[in-house]
């Protein structure tokens, strides 16, 4: 990391970027029905001046060569040896996020303002959406683990509270408490790596951490590697704990465009890349990550394959497209700004990927079953021209995000040059396939074929408050990545944080990696093409399918193994422990009074006699104490 | 250090003989409140809060009065009492005894206001109820604020007296049995203290030539080992039952759940501070040998404490009894931090025994408002109150967030404290420790999905609220007959917003900015490490 400057100008008040949703968030809650009228405008509002602030944070940072500003708050927690203080670090890592998070949050809070119109509980709505967008961005613009922690830990609280936003229903509900426990497996893994740290390094700041990492044994790197990689999974949705991210699906639409596409679920990339310095020294906990990174991959993209409720296969998209990510920055210097590019497009046209569909269910009256869908292309043209680039851009059409940011992914594994590289990017070529297929037969069960609606449904386009947010985004979707990879490159402005780019030897010409993604991607079009383009699409899913689609529909029984080797032992073993502490330790107590005076029983009816008595006793003793206390004192 | 300047600017305040007023006042209060005539229910009511609240003004200046950076025990006092055993009634406070006092301010007033409107059983008189509380405020600051081994052993034991009879007399349908157990327990402590505060007197006389109580000479003693081990046990087995720490703790539940929720309050937030203020202030400065002897087996039993009681709190079906056991876990965490043997991890453990207070004296308080509208304690009876009672679930929400130690509450900051502290010393006892913070997460939200989230349902939401609920489960509603009339309206009135309010702005204030505190916890725990012989 190159040396910090500490901060001046704008820079010295990137504070208020948290601090000025963060007040939404307290107004809106506090106000309470006062606010109702223009509550929503508020928390809107507060994030757009975010945005612009981060803007102008960024082209001061920009004026600075990118020299990263320490912004030093106050004492968080000081004693004996700890010294944590609670400061941001903007640096041009951060400042891309910072973007990201106030820019694509402030398109969906307008979007919100018309999706969560006829809600009786918008203003709540809106104070959760605020507090989530100042967590978020304590997360990234932290200068300290222990600040990553209190944001990481935020957005998990935000993240809970908009799952149940709607909690009176019983899935709903449940779906936000497995998201938070989910996430706090994860968080055992960051907190064991902070004490790590701190008992290695006695800091927790990076400066501290990443200037002297490299004084620790190897074993131990490796450790804190893998540890963050834990926290990572969680927050994330990566394997093992993947499974939390398709059931928070019962949030509202905005929420999942926003933190369960968009930014919450990429803070585990973030993590990843800002430990550089940790990962750079550890082939070992890298290559951990690259194998997650392309498992997830894979199973978001099967299980995408087969899920009818279109937030569903969304979700799993994202999922796999995350694993994307992870395999980006698993591969090490080579990967970072690979990864975080595909981060920042996969932000755009995720995010209006879900609005789009928000957009659908909001016109089928909230229905989500991809099978009830079909011919609204015509009925929802603003929503089917900016799903339809959205969707382009995901399965990496030719010059749209998804080629430029997906390809430079396939690329950097190759050029790996080794058996593991091959095997990532066949992994990765073998994803855009199927990605290709989940989302050509999402698109042709939702705006093709033949109207399968319920009766009483009438489709009708959003209001423009709506489609608005979807029509910049869909930009975005088409423009993103030429504009980070090759007009105003990515790798550039992150060289102050992850160094010089090396001129990669290519071991297989970019050209040539271009056309066989195409190729497989058109293969994967063709394939949904054939099994679902073609034909009728019946309003029931089939019943008797192989078991591989079996499989696939059950998200490769991911919730199952949770169950059976987490929840029903939990249960079993809680039970168990109550009737032993009931019967066992107390009874043994109760058994040893028993003993010694009598039985046990006696306990219960020694309330009339003695214990009363001895209790005035020492009532009468006390007094007596207190009345020889004051003769001594009046003496 | 900002608290110094404050001191030097009137001598007059700082020369108030705080620590006696603060035992003083409540006891008059105490004995004026049960002077009252009966049906005077009002004026006691006033008279008690206003006591409670002159107690936290002395806390409060008591505090602008200490300096930070001055002798380790301050705002001293002594008096001989017992001039033949070396006996002084001797008060003064460090750093840990003063936040203990600041909680004990805090505390008694929201207590008060809570129980405002409380149902006792039949035939109780409120009078009575809060002379019990304001006598037990004044044997709670003298726990702390006494400097005299045996004046601590005399609060210690008398401590029992009221909250005895605020179980036993005030408490739910088997509150005998539990106000029994709690006293037998804590009686067989006690006389186990007794014994070991004896033989401290003993070894004195030998050591010094004449016998003392007095904590700053006991602390000099240089002990045989072996004795310090017996010694050691004597006032840790009192203090572990207090505490509790598992396997003393089944007490607990019991009285947690029979207690009247005001008793309930003061019994987990402050009573059973002292077992783990104990720890600190004499297992380890008078017998540092024996502590180290024994830490690893204290710290089994934290541990094992800590997934053992949070585990069995995700059985519980009453609510009450659910608190109780979060809480034994909670004192593992405590007890984790002071066996550490470092000055973070201890610091964290004191910062941990104020936040557990505020945290779960709010979870208790929010708890207790649900059970009276509902006059049910069992989960199963309730659902989906967050639609009807915004307010109540918005506050019972903040307190299982504190409890479960989010950050940006208080309890996040104690927590990781203790953890990170911990962890250098005894890595694998921290880490199975940090695992416990997934079962505090399930723990906390199951209760609140069960009770606030899904459909509207239970015995809070028929149709007709002045028909009374069918009694379910656990006899819990044999003395709480249909929900008062005036709780028909569910959400919280003002009288318990104002109560909890105050916890809930500390919870706040104290998660953003702990560093006042830490200030003043440091420099005790610190003499209490080298005390320890400190390798730190």
């Amino acid at each position: 990391m190159s040396e910090t400057l500490p901060a001046d100008g704008l820079l010295g008040w990137s504070w208020l970027l948290i601090a000025l949703p963060l007040a939404g968030a307290a107004v809106l809650l506090l106000g309470g029905r006062r606010t109702d009228r223009w509550g929503h405008l508020l928390g809107t509002a507060t994030v757009a001046a975010s945005f612009v602030l981060a803007v102008l944070c960024t082209i001061q940072l920009a004026g600075q060569d990118g020299r990263p500003a320490d912004v030093d708050l106050f004492t968080f927690i000081s004693t004996g040896e700890l010294d944590v203080r609670a400061g941001l670090l903007f640096d041009p890592l951060s400042a891309i996020f910072a973007l990201l998070i106030t820019g694509v949050g402030s398109l969906i809070h307008v979007y919100s303002i018309g999706y969560m119109a006829h809600d009786p509980a918008r203003r709540r709505f809106f104070a959760y959406l605020n507090l989530f967008v100042a967590a978020m961005l304590l997360l990234v613009l932290g200068n300290s683990f222990v600040a990553l922690y209190v944001g990481w830990e935020g957005v998990g609280l935000a993240s809970y509270l908009l799952i149940a936003f709607w909690y009176t229903r019983p899935a709903a509900a449940t779906a936000a408490k497995k998201a938070f426990i989910m996430n706090r497996v994860g968080d055992v893994g960051l907190a064991l790596a902070i004490f790590v740290m701190f008992a290695q390094l006695g800091t927790t700041s990076y400066a501290g951490v990443f200037g002297a990492v490299g004084t620790l044994a190897g074993g131990t790197i490796t450790a804190l590697g893998l540890l963050l990689l834990l926290g990572a999974c969680g927050k994330s949705g990566q394997f093992p704990l993947q499974a939390w991210l398709p059931d928070a699906m019962e949030g509202p639409t905005p929420v999942s465009a926003l933190i369960h596409a968009a930014t919450m679920v990429t803070a585990g990339v973030y993590l990843i890349a800002r430990s550089a310095p940790i990962y750079d020294l550890t082939e070992t906990a890298r290559t951990v990550v690259l194998a997650i990174g392309a498992l997830t991959l894979l199973i978001g993209a099967i299980a995408g394959c087969a899920y009818d409720d279109i937030k569903k296969v969304l979700a799993y998209s994202t999922v796999s497209q995350i694993g994307y990510m992870f395999l980006a920055v698993g591969l090490g210097p080579a990967g970072y700004v690979a990864g975080l590019a595909h981060l920042l497009a996969h932000g755009f046209f995720k995010a209006g990927l879900f609005l789009g569909a928000g957009s659908v269910m909001h016109a089928m009256n909230d229905q989500v079953d991809m099978r009830r869908f079909g011919a609204l292309a015509k009925k929802l043209p603003v929503t089917f021209v900016t799903f339809g680039l959205g969707y382009l851009a995901l399965i990496g059409f030719p010059f749209l995000s998804g080629y430029f940011t997906k390809d430079a992914i396939i690329e950097a594994a190759l050029d790996r040059d080794d058996v593991w590289g091959w095997v990532l990017g066949g992994v990765a070529v073998l994803g855009a396939g199927l990605t290709a297929f989940y989302m050509t037969r999402l698109m042709l069960m939702t705006f093709f074929g033949r109207a399968r609606w319920e009766e009483g449904v009438h489709p009708h386009e959003s209001p423009s408050v709506m489609t608005a947010p979807m029509v910049v985004l869909a930009i975005g979707s088409v423009g993103a990545g030429a504009l980070l990879v090759s007009v105003f490159p990515l790798s550039g402005w992150l060289e102050p944080v992850f160094g010089e780019p090396e001129e990669a030897a290519h071991v297989v010409a970019p050209a040539i990696i271009g056309l066989v993604v195409t190729a497989v991607m058109l293969v994967g079009v063709l394939a949904a093409w054939l099994f679902v383009g073609r034909r009728e699409v019946p309003v029931t899913a089939p019943v008797r399918v192989s078991p591989v689609t079996r499989a696939a529909r059950n998200a490769l029984y991911a919730d199952a193994v949770n169950e059976s080797l987490f929840m029903r032992p939990g249960q079993w073993l809680t039970r168990a422990l109550v009737w032993v502490d009931n019967r066992g330790v107390d009874g043994a107590v109760n058994g040893l009074a028993a003993g010694l005076g009598g039985s046990s029983s006696r306990l219960g009816r020694a309330q009339t006699g003695f214990v009363r008595s001895y209790a005035l006793g020492i009532l009468g003793g006390a007094v007596l104490v207190a009345g020889a206390l004051l003769a001594v004192t009046a003496g | 250090m900002s608290v110094v300047d404050l001191s030097r600017k009137g001598h007059l305040v700082s020369d108030l003989p705080f620590l006696l007023l603060m035992i003083a006042v409540p006891a008059v209060g105490a004995a004026v409140v049960a002077a009252l005539p009966k049906g005077r229910d009002e004026l006691a009511k006033q008279v008690s809060l206003g006591v409670s609240l002159v107690v936290l003004l002395l806390a409060v200046l008591a505090t602008i009065a200490f300096d930070t950076g001055g002798d380790r025990f301050q705002l001293t006092s002594s008096w001989t009492w017992i001039a033949d055993f070396g006996v002084s009634f001797a008060l003064g406070v460090d750093g840990i005894a003063l936040v203990m006092l600041l909680l004990v301010g805090v505390l008694v007033p929201v207590v008060i206001g809570a129980s405002w409107n409380d149902e006792l059983p039949e035939r109780r008189s409120m009078t009575a109820y809060f002379a019990w509380l304001l006598l037990l405020e004044s044997m709670m600051v003298g726990v702390f604020a006494a400097t005299d081994v045996f004046l601590f052993y005399v609060f210690f034991e008398a401590m029992l007296v009221p909250m005895y009879f605020i179980i036993g007399s005030f408490g739910g349908p088997r509150r005998q049995y539990a106000a029994v157990k709690f006293f037998l327990y804590s009686l067989v402590g006690g006389l186990i203290m007794l014994a070991a505060v004896i033989g401290l007197y003993v070894v004195s006389n030998s050591q010094l030539g004449e016998g003392t109580f007095a904590f700053d000479a006991l602390r000099q003693l240089e002990i045989d080992p072996g004795v310090q081990k017996l010694l050691f046990l004597g006032f840790f087995i009192a203090f572990a039952i207090k505490a509790p720490l598992v396997p003393f703790h089944t007490w607990l539940p019991d009285s947690g759940s029979e207690a009247p929720i005001g008793g309930a309050v003061l019994l987990v937030g402050i009573l059973d501070k002292v077992g783990t203020f104990g720890f600190l202030r004499y297992c380890l400065p008078l017998f540092p040998d024996a502590s180290r002897f024994f830490a690893p087996f204290v710290l089994v039993l934290a541990v094992v404490g800590i997934l053992y009681a949070a585990l069995l709190a995700m059985g519980q079906s009453d609510m009450k009894r659910l608190v109780s056991y979060t809480s034994i876990s909670h004192f593992g965490f405590i007890a984790l931090g002071i066996f550490a043997f470092t000055t973070e991890a201890a610091t964290g453990a004191v910062l941990y025994m104020v936040n557990h207070g505020i945290a779960t004296g709010l979870l208790f308080l929010v708890v207790g408002m649900l059970i009276a509208r509902g006059g049910s304690r069992q989960i199963r009876d309730y659902g989906g109150v967050a639609a009807k009672a915004p307010l109540l679930a918005g506050t019972f929400l903040v307190a299982g967030l504190a409890s479960l130690a989010l950050p940006g509450t208080n309890s996040f900051v104690s927590e990781f404290l203790v953890l990170i502290g911990s962890f250098p010393e005894e890595p694998v006892f921290t880490i199975l420790a940090t695992a416990g913070i997934i079962l505090a997460a399930l723990y906390i939200l199951l209760m609140y999905q069960r009770t606030m989230h899904g459909p509207a349902r239970g015995v809070l939401l028929q149709e007709d609220p002045a028909e009374p609920a069918p009694a379910t489960g656990g006899g819990a509603t044999a003395t709480l007959a249909a929900p008062r009339r005036s709780l028909r309206v569910l959400d919280l009135s003002r009288r318990e917003l104002a109560v909890v309010t105050p916890l809930v702005v500390l919870i706040i204030a104290l998660g953003v900015y702990p560093q006042p505190l830490l200030e003043l916890i440091e420099p005790a725990v610190s003499a209490t490490m080298s005390d320890l012989g400190g390798t730190d």
